[in-house]
């Protein structure tokens, strides 16, 4: 059947890889992606391998190009992907291309460390400026009493230090001039008073334009203050209070011609050094340039150089030999390739010696492999999300592609939203190529797109499982003609206008004739939507319709066991456990289905007053008891009832005991021959068949395998024990589990029902243009609620339903799910950035 | 409009599952993937079926019959044959 129904063969091998030659056969295994490699060195720590040298290497190189990396995402710039997937380079290549990276990194250090200081210097430059500019202000014009107020941003109060004192004071006045901290002016004042009143004069301005802070980098309107004092203490007390603020001081010229002197030499300094900061970005940019061009593919080529070096770590080096050995897991379907890889990489490393492939024999157990398509891919990830598949068991997966949209489509069946769900899913599979719904980065987007495939079968299982329940947005469609005559039995119980009008509601009997004409050929009649006791019936068609098919499935996970016993050899489980097991399914719950189908079939409304409860039937059954009440459904049901119990029961004590027995039987058979040849000349005396007093050598060698097994069979019989009770006490709560099909279908039935009663049928109270306009609103209403609460909410409960009931109702009647998965080492685009 | 029973829609269902189950496995091309795509039309036959199956059993023999409201029967009284 292909690797779907069970992992492939997948065999230990061993790769003897010349030296000179191991690099280019790894790369190439690599690109193939076939084997998955062991580590032959477990014991060593990473630092005292082999290729740690070389691994250190390549992450040194990675530190670069992280530096690299972060240089041009600060300029803003980001590196394109990979055009073409790069091989992994020769030494001499990997050489090269450290070397580079080293010179473009030191190369764009040393460019941003200029620019910084370039820049640096400017905003000196013209914070300089501005305080001589502004400056100017207050001292080249004095300035008259009640002069307008000063433009100080910052406080309304009157200043502490008038400004037009100054001119009354005929002393040498002195300047301290700066730039400071706009949230640290009060303080900066208030001390300044403290500390020198009245022997100076302090003005504050803004700065006209904000300018970077040199801490933070935040743009910040710096405030310029200029200080007129006299005497030479109060100077250096302001001196040393402006230092404290980290207040920026500039000197500032006492006349007038060497301040605009000083202006006129810092306008050329700045022109000069913008000048100089302009050809410094250029060359900035060229850089960044070049690393933008070359980054991507040195990355990958290095990620690549690493592990294959991380790879070569794992091997065994052979000194006898000269030639690295690598133990792989190898598909044994690609034997072939890997063979072929291996000649290609010894032809390109140019050595003469060919590296070759051989398998061993190991009594380990491999790992899984299944290999899979875009479709199966999904449904094959959900078995394995419970556990992978043991290695070479049967996988549930190919019968889960059907079986899970089903056991979805029934609690879900409307035929309006499995519509709904299989358009959206539709969509998602014709435009799964287009790289815009490939590259969503929203993970639960991704997690949709995966599933396309089971959002399409769930779809299309919910229309077809919606036709039959007759649902479409909870409304029932009449496709064919009811099956019940409402106009029979009017005229038959003359249920004239006056009569109806005193009765607020009839039922139909079916018991007259005329008034049910046989069943509805496909799905649940339409007149049971417009019935009042609909849940009636209802209820008792889905409890019925879960129970039947969880016995149906359930019973498929026990054949499906058949296959496992066959693939391992062991055909005394078919006996032993595949036949009490089936047995005791079918001897109660097969019975159970039977029941069922005979009442649908035997009774009808005739004798619907005395119709046996098929519930209480069975309770019954297993109590050995009998209730005058229920009438049997057919003659000798008591007896037929008795002799399956029986054979039940007694199928539960070859399920316990069957196979340990068996494995001891086994044990024991072949060695007593050899017993009794030995055992006479030595040990006369001694019972025959007494398989623990052997020939001395038995009892050396062999003293511990007899004590070994008993360990062993007590583990065996516990371990059997374990799986008896599991499966007896796990038929009857697993069918009972599989209510949930009813449960779940009756809210989702019940759930679109109070919508459309709710919300949809309101926007029909006019028929009016008025009433069109209202409909426009609650039919938006009804859709999204339709899509948030029924599409989404039901739709994840019954897919966590489903899911379930196969998890843990289905396989645990066959399943191990205790393997691992093969996980080959290969440079797949996906693992890098 | 006189109903064909059970005879007609058992035939017919059948005959249409039992075609998709048992005659178009024999059809899918060789290849690969010919496994899985049979499991799956033998699968989905028999589930669609059974589930069908029970659909049309349970409404065979009716135990009892809908109870309808005047209005309901008022308006099907005249409008459904």
């Amino acid at each position: 059947m292909g690797s779907l129904f069970r992992s492939e063969e997948v065999c230990l091998a061993q790769l003897f890889l010349q030296s000179a030659s191991a690099y280019s056969c790894i790369s190439e295994l690599g690109e193939r992606g076939l084997l998955e490699f062991r580590d032959l060195n477990p014991k060593v720590s990473p630092f005292q391998r082999r290729f740690v040298g070389e691994v250190r290497r390549c992450e040194e190189m990675e530190k670069t190009f992280t530096f690299l990396q972060q240089e041009l995402r600060a300029a803003g710039r980001l590196p394109g992907p990979c055009p073409e997937s790069p091989r992994a380079p020769a030494a001499r290549e990997a050489l090269r291309v450290q070397e580079q990276s080293e010179q473009l990194a030191q190369e764009l250090r040393e460019v941003s460390r200029s620019r910084s200081s370039l820049r640096d210097r400017l905003r000196d430059l013209r914070q300089h400026l501005h305080v001589l500019r502004e400056g100017q202000r207050f001292t080249s014009l004095p300035a008259p009493l009640g002069s307008p107020p000063r433009p100080r941003a910052l406080s309304e109060r009157e200043p502490i230090l008038d400004p037009s004192l100054h001119h009354h004071l005929d002393r040498k006045i002195n300047f301290v001039a700066g730039v400071i901290h706009p949230w640290r002016v009060t303080a900066f004042e208030r001390l300044l008073w403290r500390a020198c009143r009245g022997y100076l004069v302090a003005s504050f301005v803004e700065m006209p334009e904000p300018m970077e802070d040199p801490a933070t980098g935040e743009s910040i309107t710096w405030v310029i203050f200029l200080i007129s004092y006299w005497g030479e203490q109060i100077g250096q007390k302001i001196r040393k209070i402006s230092n404290c603020f980290h207040c920026q001081v500039y000197g500032y010229p006492e006349s007038e011609a060497s301040r605009t002197e000083a202006i006129t030499r810092l306008h050329g300094q700045i022109q000069e050094l913008s000048v100089t900061l302009e050809e410094t970005e250029k060359y900035l940019a060229e850089v960044l340039d070049k690393v933008v061009q070359v980054l991507p593919t040195w990355r990958v080529q290095v990620q690549k150089m690493k592990a294959i070096y991380l790879v070569l770590n794992q091997c065994s080096f052979d000194v006898t030999k000269k030639c690295l050995i690598a133990e792989v897991w190898c598909p044994v379907r690609d034997l072939t390739q890997v063979q072929d890889a291996l000649r290609q990489g010894s032809y390109q490393s140019g050595s003469s010696v060919e590296c070759f492939v051989q398998r061993v024999p190991t009594a380990e157990s491999p790992p899984t492999l299944i290999r899979t398509n875009k479709f199966t891919a999904g449904f094959q990830s959900i078995v394995d999300a419970y556990g992978v598949a043991s290695y070479q068991e049967v996988n549930p997966a190919p019968y889960a592609i059907i079986t899970f949209p089903f056991i979805f489509a029934i609690m879900f069946g409307d035929v309006g939203h499995g519509l709904l769900m299989f358009l959206f899913a539709l969509w998602m599979v014709l435009y799964e190529d287009s790289p815009r719904l490939r590259q969503g980065t929203n993970e639960i987007w991704l997690t949709f797109f995966e599933g396309r495939y089971l959002i399409l079968l769930m779809g299309a299982f919910s229309i077809y499982t919606g036709f039959i329940y007759n649902e479409c947005f909870s409304k029932a469609t009449a496709i064919f003609p009811s099956a019940w005559s409402v106009a029979t039995m009017a005229n038959h119980s003359s249920w004239s206008s006056a009569y109806l009008a005193t009765h607020p509601s009839l039922t139909l009997d079916p018991n007259v004739t005329g008034v049910f004409q046989g069943p509805y050929p496909f799905g649940i009649d339409p007149i049971w939507s417009l019935a009042t006791n609909h849940l009636n019936f209802l209820n008792s068609f889905k409890m019925k319709m879960s129970v039947v098919l969880g016995i149906v499935h359930m019973g498929f996970g026990v054949m499906l066991g058949v296959f496992n016993h066959v693939h391992f050899q062991q055909r005394h489980r078919l006996v032993l456990e595949f036949l009490p097991e089936m047995i005791f399914l079918l001897a109660l719950f097969g019975y159970l289905v039977f029941l069922i189908f005979y009442k649908w079939i035997k009774f009808s409304a005739a004798d619907s007053r005395v119709a046996p409860s098929i519930l209480i039937h069975f309770i019954d059954m297993f109590l050995f008891t009998s209730n005058a009440e229920n009438l049997p459904l057919y003659p000798g049901q008591v007896p037929v009832q008795m002799v399956l119990v029986v054979l039940a029961l007694a199928s539960v004590p070859v399920l316990l005991l069957g196979t340990p027995l068996y494995q001891w039987c086994r044990q024991r058979a072949p060695r007593t021959p050899l017993v009794t040849g030995e055992q006479e000349p030595l040990l006369e005396g001694q019972e025959a068949g007494n398989s623990v007093n052997a020939t001395t050598e038995d009892v050396e060698s062999g003293g511990h395998s007899p004590d070994a097994k008993h360990l062993d069979f007590a583990e065996i019989f516990m371990h059997q024990a374990i799986h008896t009770i599991e499966y007896c006490l796990g038929c009857v709560s697993n069918t009972a589990s599989y209510l949930r099909l009813w449960a779940l279908s009756l809210a989702h039935a019940q759930l679109s029902e109070v919508l459309w009663s709710m919300v949809m049928r309101n926007g029909f109270v006019g028929l009016s243009y008025v009433g069109g306009v209202v409909l426009v609103p609650v039919f938006a209403a009804f859709a999204v609620l339709t899509v948030a609460i029924l599409l989404v909410m039901e739709g994840l409960s019954a897919f966590l339903h489903a899911l379930r009931l196969h998890w843990v109702e289905f396989q645990n009647k066959f399943y191990v799910g205790a393997g691992y998965k093969l996980c080959p080492f290969a440079f797949a685009p996906d693992t890098w950035e | 409009m006189a109903y064909g029973g059970l005879a007609v829609p058992i035939i017919v269902m059948s005959v249409f599952w039992g075609v998709v189950g048992g005659v178009l496995p024999w059809l899918v091309p060789k290849g690969p993937n010919r496994g899985v795509i049979n499991t799956m039309l033998v699968t989905c036959a028999v589930c669609c079926y059974l589930f069908w199956l029970i659909a049309i059993l349970a409404q065979l023999n009716p135990l009892f019959g809908p109870q309808l409201s005047n209005e309901t029967i008022w308006y099907l009284r005249y409008h459904w044959p």
